[in-house]
C-alpha cells in the first residue's frame, strides 16, 4: 500500500486550478469531466510521479464550517515542502499571495502560513540547514 | 450611598490589580506575551506553534484559547478579526497600573525617607 493522493477542499475548481499551477508553481496532471465538476489534479514539477494533489469540489454543506473554523483559528489544512521558505515567502507575496504567518523559525523547521485564494490556508516548511553538512 | 460607591470602586481597582498579576503569573501567559512581543498580532495556529517548538509547551488547542481569554480579560491582549482570520495582540497598557500603585523609588523621594 502507498500514498499515491492527497486532497484539498476547493471553491472552484478552474480558480483554483489557476493557483495551483500559475501562481505556486504545480503542474495539471489528472483533469477528467465529472458532470459539474472535475476530477482535477496537480503535481509538483520536482515530483510528477510522486503524490498527486486532488483540486475536491468543497460542495458538501459541512465543509464551509469545517473550513471556515481552521481558518479563522489561522491552521493550515496542509503542508508543501520548499527549498527555502523565505525565497518562497517573497516570491509568492510579489504575486499577491496572503500570508497569515510570515516566514518564523520554529525549532529545526522554518514554517509560514498563506490563504490559497480557494478557501485554505497552506503551510510551507523547510527543515534548517545542518551547517555541518 | 457614596461611601458605598468609594468602597466599590476600592474593590474593583484590588480585583483588577489582582487579576492582573494572577494573569501574568503563569508561564504559559507569559510565554505567549514574550512570543506576541516578538511578532505582534499572531493566529491562534502561530501561537500554539511557538509555544511547543520554542518553550517547549504543549498544551492542547483549547487551553491556549482559554489563556488567551484569561488574557484578554485582563486587557493584556486584544483579537482582531480581518476578514476570514483572527489576529492577537499584545496591549502592555494594563501595566501602568502596577507602576502606579508601585511607582519607581526616585532618589528625592527615598532620601526624603531615610531623613530622621
Amino acid at each position: 500500500m502507498r500514498i499515491n493522493l492527497a486532497s484539498i477542499f476547493v471553491d472552484d475548481q478552474a480558480k483554483a486550478l489557476d493557483f495551483y499551477t500559475n501562481t505556486l508553481g504545480f503542474e495539471k496532471k489528472t483533469e477528467i469531466p465529472l458532470g459539474d465538476f472535475s476530477w482535477l489534479t496537480v503535481v509538483s514539477p520536482e515530483a510528477r510521479d510522486g503524490v498527486e494533489l486532488v483540486l475536491e469540489p468543497a460542495n458538501h454543506p459541512a465543509v464551509k464550517t469545517f473550513r471556515d473554523a481552521l481558518v479563522a483559528d489561522g491552521i493550515p489544512f496542509t503542508s508543501f515542502s520548499v527549498a527555502d521558505v523565505q525565497i518562497e515567502f517573497e516570491r509568492l507575496a510579489k504575486l499577491g499571495v496572503v500570508f497569515t504567518q510570515q516566514p518564523t523559525a520554529m525549532g529545526p523547521v522554518t514554517t509560514a502560513v498563506f490563504d490559497d485564494t480557494c478557501g485554505n490556508l497552506i503551510q510551507i516548511a523547510a527543515m534548517a540547514q545542518n551547517p555541518g553538512a | 450611598m457614596a461611601r458605598l460607591l468609594t468602597g466599590k470602586c476600592s474593590l474593583a481597582f484590588n480585583g483588577g490589580v489582582d487579576s492582573l498579576l494572577k494573569a501574568l503569573a503563569d508561564p504559559t501567559r507569559a510565554a505567549i506575551l514574550d512570543e506576541l512581543v516578538d511578532r505582534d498580532g499572531q493566529t491562534l495556529f502561530e501561537i500554539c506553534a511557538r509555544l511547543a517548538n520554542k518553550h517547549g509547551i504543549t498544551p492542547t488547542r483549547q487551553a491556549v484559547s482559554q489563556h488567551l481569554a484569561v488574557l484578554e480579560g485582563v486587557g493584556l491582549l486584544r483579537s482582531e478579526r480581518a476578514g476570514r482570520y483572527k489576529f492577537h495582540f499584545i496591549d502592555t497598557s494594563p501595566l501602568q497600573e502596577i507602576s502606579r500603585r508601585w511607582p519607581q523609588q526616585t532618589p528625592e523621594s527615598s532620601s526624603e525617607r531615610t531623613k530622621p
